[in-house]
C-alpha cells in the first residue's frame, strides 16, 4: 500500500487555497476547521459563563433588578439553568477538546496530511455552528428559551403548553440538539477512519501519543452515543409537534387533559442517559489523553504504563455504556437493576484509579518543569481526583436517593466533567498555542490565570457538596426564604463571590490569547522539547502539515531521559537514536 | 525506563500501513486505476462507510428498543380508572410487499452497476495498452435503473402512507401507527441519501470527471444501498411480526 505517498499526493492535489472564503470560512484544511471549532467553543463558553453568573447573582440577591435584563423570574432562572447546561455540555465540552484540538492535532500527530474526508469535516463544523445559532435563537422567540434543563425530561419538554419557554424555544432546542448529533456523528466517522487508515509509516497503534488514543476512543463513544440521542430527539420532536405519545403519559396541563396517553417519560430517560453517560467521557477523555501527554513531557519521563493507560481508557469507554441507570435510581427501578448499575459504576473507579496512579507515577522522581501547560495538567489530576471521589458516593442507590437533585450532584459533576475538562482545554491551549500561532503565550499571565482559576473553582464547587448534604436542592430559583436553608446563605454568598473572582480571572486568559497572537515571543519549532510529530514540522504547520514529505516513525511518543541518548528526549522520527524497550 | 540500544532495524520501521516508492501521478490527468492510490482511496471510503453505517445502525437500534418498550406500556383510562394497553396492531398496506420487491430488485441492479463499474476499471488498465481496444460499454444503464427503482420505492412508500391515512391511521392515531410512520420515514430519508449519491455519480459521469472517483462513490453507495435494503426487510419484519 502506498499510504505515505498517497498522503503527499493528496496534499499536492489540494493546493493551499488563497481566497479568504475558501481559506478561513469554508476551509477543507483540518487545522483551520480545528481553529473554527475552538473559537466556536470559546464564544459558547462565554455565553454559558455569563448565564451562570446571572444564576449566582439571582441565588443570593433574588429581588435585585439587573440593568438591561430586569427581574429574573423563576421561569427565567430555569431558562438560565437549561441554556447554561446545554451550551456548556454540547458546544464547549464536546466541541473544544475533540472538534478543536482533535481536528488540529490528530492528523499531525499521526503523520497525515489531513483528515480522511475533508469535505465531511467542513460539513461537521458548519452543522455544529448552525446548531449553535439555532440554540441561541431559542432566546429570541416568543416565550424565550426552554426551561426543561439540559436533560430535557418529558413531559415538561414534550408539551408545548407546559411553560413559557416550551413553545418555539423548546422546538429550537430539540432541533439544535439533533443538528449537533449529525455534526458529531460525521466528525466521529472522520476521526475513526483517519486514526485507523492514515497513520504514517511506522506509526503503529501502540506508538500513537495518548492524545490520539483519547480522540480515537472518544470518537467511538460519540459514534455509538449520538445516534441514540438523535433518535430520542426525533421522538421528542414528534411528541411535541405531531401528537404522538412516545414519552407523554396521560397528563393534565393547567387543569386540561392533554391529548396524549400511554407514553413513558422513563423511556426518554433511558435513551437520553444511554447517550448522556458516555457523553461525560466524551467530555473528559480528550483531557485525560492530553494530561498524560503533558505530565510526561514536563516531567521529562516516559509515561508510566503506556499500555495500561490505553486499556484504562478503553475500559472506561466500555463501562461508560453500561451505567446509564445510575442517573435513574429515583425512578423506582428494581433494586436488583439498581444494584447492577451501581456495581458497574463503581467498577469505573478501577481504570480511573489506574490512570491517576500512572500520572502520579510519571511525576514521581521526574525533573518537573512547572510551565503553564503543566500547571493545568496537574490541576486536572487534582480536579479529577476530588471530583471523581464523590462518584462512588452517588453510585450507591442508598446514598444517591437523599443526595439526588441536591447541590451535591452539581458540585460533583462540575468538578469532574466541567472544570476538569476545561482545565484540559486550557492546558491544551497553553501547550499548543506556539504551534498554532507561532508565538508563546505570556507565562506570568498564565500563572495568574491558573492560580486564580484553580483556587476559585475549588471555592465554588467544594462548598456545593456541603450545601447539598444540608439539603439545598438544585435548580430551585430561590431558597433564601426557606427557613431550613437559612444557614446556607453565607456559604452561597461565598460561592457567588468566588464565581466573580474566577470569572474575572478568565479575562487574563482571553487577553493573553489575543495579545500573544500578535505580540507574544516568537516560538521555535519545538519550544517544549517534546517528541511527537507536531513538533517536527514548521510553526505554524504548512498547509499539508509536513511540507511535501511524510514522516517515518521509529520511536514511541514518550522517549524522555533515554540513557545514552545525546539529548534528554528522542523524537519519534529520529532514526539515529532508537530507543528500544 | 528505556535504554539506548540501536538494535532495531532502522531500514524497516514496524508498520501497519505501509508505503512503496512509486511517485504519485497527479489527480485529474485521467484514470488513476492503475495507481496504488485508487486502492487506498477505495479502502478508506469503505472503512468510512462501515463506521458511518454503525452510527445509522445505532439510530435504528434505539428506535427498536423504543418500539419494544412502548408496546408493553399500559395507560390509565380516566373513565374507568383502570390500566389498559393502547397498542393496536396496524394492518400494513399490501403495497409494502410490492415496495419491498422493488427495493430488492434495485439492490440487485445496484450490484450490477457496481460490478460493471469495477469491470470498467479493470479494463481501463488493459485499454491503456496501445493497440488494445476493449468494449466495456454496458447495454443497460444499471445505475439509471437503480435510481428509477429507488425513486419508485420511495413513491410507493408515500402511497402506502396515504393508504394508511385513508384507513384512519395517522401519525398520532395509536403508538403502533406512530412507529410505522417513524420507521418508514427514517428509512426513506436514508434511502433518499443513497439516491442523491447515485445521481451525483451519474452527473459526474456525464461531466466526464475522473472515473476513479465515480467508481468509489458507486462502490460505497452500492454497499450502502444493500444495507438499506436489508434494513428495510428488518423494519418490515419488525412491524409485521413483533406485536
Amino acid at each position: 500500500m502506498a499510504t505515505r505517498e498517497f498522503a503527499a499526493h493528496e496534499a499536492h492535489a489540494h493546493a493551499a487555497p488563497q481566497g479568504f472564503i475558501r481559506k478561513w470560512v469554508f476551509s477543507l484544511d483540518h487545522k483551520v476547521i480545528g481553529l473554527q471549532y475552538y473559537f466556536l467553543a470559546l464564544t459558547a463558553v462565554f455565553v454559558g459563563m455569563f448565564l451562570s453568573l446571572l444564576m449566582r447573582i439571582h441565588l443570593i440577591w433574588p429581588n435585585i433588578t439587573l440593568p438591561l435584563l430586569g427581574d429574573i423570574k423563576p421561569e427565567t432562572y430555569l431558562t438560565l439553568v437549561t441554556m447554561h447546561g446545554t451550551i456548556m455540555v454540547f458546544f464547549v465540552l464536546t466541541t473544544a477538546p475533540q472538534g478543536g484540538f482533535g481536528n488540529y492535532f490528530l492528523p499531525i500527530q499521526i503523520g497525515a496530511a489531513d483528515m480522511a474526508f475533508p469535505v465531511l469535516n467542513m460539513l461537521s463544523f458548519w452543522v455544529t455552528a448552525l446548531a449553535f445559532i439555532v440554540m441561541l435563537g431559542a432566546f429570541f422567540v416568543t416565550g424565550g428559551a426552554p426551561l426543561h434543563g439540559w436533560t430535557g425530561y418529558p413531559p415538561l419538554s414534550a408539551l408545548q403548553s407546559a411553560g413559557p419557554g416550551e413553545g418555539a424555544g423548546a422546538d429550537l432546542w430539540v432541533i439544535s440538539i439533533a443538528l449537533f448529533c449529525i455534526g458529531a456523528l460525521m466528525s466521529a466517522l472522520n476521526f475513526i477512519t483517519t486514526t485507523l487508515d492514515m497513520r504514517a509509516k511506522g506509526m503503529t497503534m501502540m506508538r500513537m501519543p495518548l492524545t490520539c488514543w483519547a480522540w480515537f476512543i472518544t470518537a467511538i463513544l460519540g459514534l455509538l452515543a449520538f445516534g441514540v440521542l438523535f433518535s430520542a430527539g426525533i421522538l421528542l420532536l414528534l411528541d411535541r409537534n405531531a401528537g404522538t405519545s412516545f414519552f407523554v403519559p396521560l397528563v393534565t396541563v393547567n387543569g386540561q387533559l392533554a391529548a396524549h396517553k400511554g407514553g413513558s417519560p422513563l423511556l426518554w430517560q433511558h435513551l437520553f442517559w444511554f447517550f448522556g453517560h458516555p457523553e461525560v467521557y466524551i467530555a473528559i477523555l480528550p483531557a485525560m489523553g492530553l494530561c498524560s501527554q503533558l505530565v510526561s513531557v514536563f516531567s521529562r519521563k516516559p509515561i508510566f504504563g503506556y499500555k495500561a493507560m490505553v486499556y484504562a481508557m478503553l475500559s472506561i469507554g466500555l463501562l461508560g455504556f453500561m451505567v446509564w441507570g445510575h442517573h435513574m435510581f429515583m425512578s423506582g427501578m428494581s433494586p436488583y437493576t439498581a444494584f447492577a448499575f451501581s456495581v458497574m459504576t463503581m467498577a469505573i473507579g478501577v481504570p480511573s484509579a489506574i490512570k491517576t496512579f500512572n500520572w502520579l507515577g510519571t511525576l514521581w522522581g521526574g525533573r518537573i518543569r512547572l510551565a503553564s501547560p503543566m500547571l493545568f495538567a496537574i490541576g486536572f489530576v487534582s480536579l479529577f481526583v476530588s471530583g471523581g471521589i464523590s462518584g462512588p458516593f452517588l453510585a450507591q442507590p442508598t446514598l444517591d436517593i437523599p443526595l439526588h437533585d441536591t447541590a451535591f450532584v452539581t458540585g460533583h459533576f462540575h468538578l469532574i466533567m466541567g472544570v476538569a475538562s476545561i482545565f484540559g482545554i486550557f492546558a491544551a491551549t497553553y501547550y499548543w498555542f506556539p504551534k498554532m500561532f507561532g508565538r508563546m503565550m505570556n507565562e506570568n499571565l498564565a500563572r495568574w490565570h491558573f492560580w486564580l482559576t484553580f483556587v476559585g473553582t475549588y471555592c465554588i464547587f467544594m462548598p456545593m457538596h456541603y450545601a447539598g448534604m444540608a439539603g439545598q436542592p438544585r435548580r430551585y430559583s430561590q431558597f433564601t426564604e426557606l427557613h431550613y436553608l437559612e444557614q446556607l446563605i453565607p456559604l452561597n454568598t461565598f460561592i457567588t463571590f468566588a464565581a466573580f473572582v474566577t470569572i474575572t480571572a478568565q479575562f487574563f486568559f482571553i487577553f493573553n490569547l489575543f495579545w500573544s497572537m500578535k505580540y507574544g515571543k516568537k516560538a521555535s519549532d519545538n519550544p517544549w522539547e517534546a517528541t511527537t510529530l507536531e513538533w517536527t514540522t514548521a510553526t505554524p504547520p504548512p498547509h499539508d502539515n509536513f511540507a511535501g514529505h511524510t514522516p517515518v516513525v521509529y520511536n514511541g511518543p514518550y522517549e524522555y531521559s533515554v540513557p545514552g541518548a545525546p539529548r534528554d528526549y528522542v523524537m519519534q522520527t529520529d532514526p539515529t537514536t532508537v530507543a528500544a524497550h | 525506563m528505556a535504554s539506548y540500544t540501536p538494535t532495531v532495524s532502522l531500514d524497516d520501521p514496524r508498520t501497519s500501513t505501509g508505503g512503496n516508492g512509486v511517485p504519485p501521478p497527479l489527480r485529474g490527468n485521467g484514470d488513476d486505476f492503475g495507481s496504488p492510490f485508487f486502492d487506498v482511496r477505495l479502502r478508506r471510503a469503505r472503512l468510512g462507510l462501515v463506521v458511518g453505517l454503525t452510527g445509522i445502525l445505532m439510530i435504528f437500534i434505539s428506535f427498536t428498543s423504543a418500539y419494544v418498550v412502548r408496546q408493553g406500556l399500559p395507560t390509565l383510562d380516566p373513565r374507568t380508572n383502570t390500566l389498559l394497553h393502547d397498542w393496536f396492531p396496524v394492518p400494513l398496506p399490501r403495497l409494502l410487499l410490492i415496495n419491498t420487491f422493488v427495493l430488492l430488485i434495485s439492490s440487485f441492479t445496484m450490484e450490477l452497476a457496481r460490478r460493471h463499474a469495477a469491470r470498467k476499471a479493470a479494463f481501463a488498465q488493459v485499454a491503456a495498452v496501445p493497440g488494445v481496444s476493449v468494449d466495456a460499454n454496458e447495454k443497460v444503464s444499471w445505475l439509471a435503473l437503480t435510481v428509477v427503482l429507488g425513486l419508485s420505492f420511495l413513491t410507493g412508500q408515500g402511497m402506502a402512507w396515504r393508504e394508511l391515512a385513508a384507513s384512519g391511521f395517522y401519525v398520532s392515531s395509536s403508538p403502533s401507527s406512530s412507529f410505522v410512520y417513524l420507521l418508514t420515514g427514517m428509512h426513506g430519508v436514508h434511502l433518499f441519501g443513497g439516491v442523491v449519491a447515485l445521481l451525483t455519480a451519474g452527473i459526474a459521469s456525464l461531466l466526464r470527471r475522473p472515473a476513479d472517483s465515480q467508481l468509489i462513490v458507486l462502490d460505497v453507495t452500492g454497499w450502502y444501498w444493500h444495507f438499506m435494503a436489508l434494513l428495510w426487510v428488518y423494519i418490515l419484519c419488525l412491524l409485521e411480526f413483533v406485536h
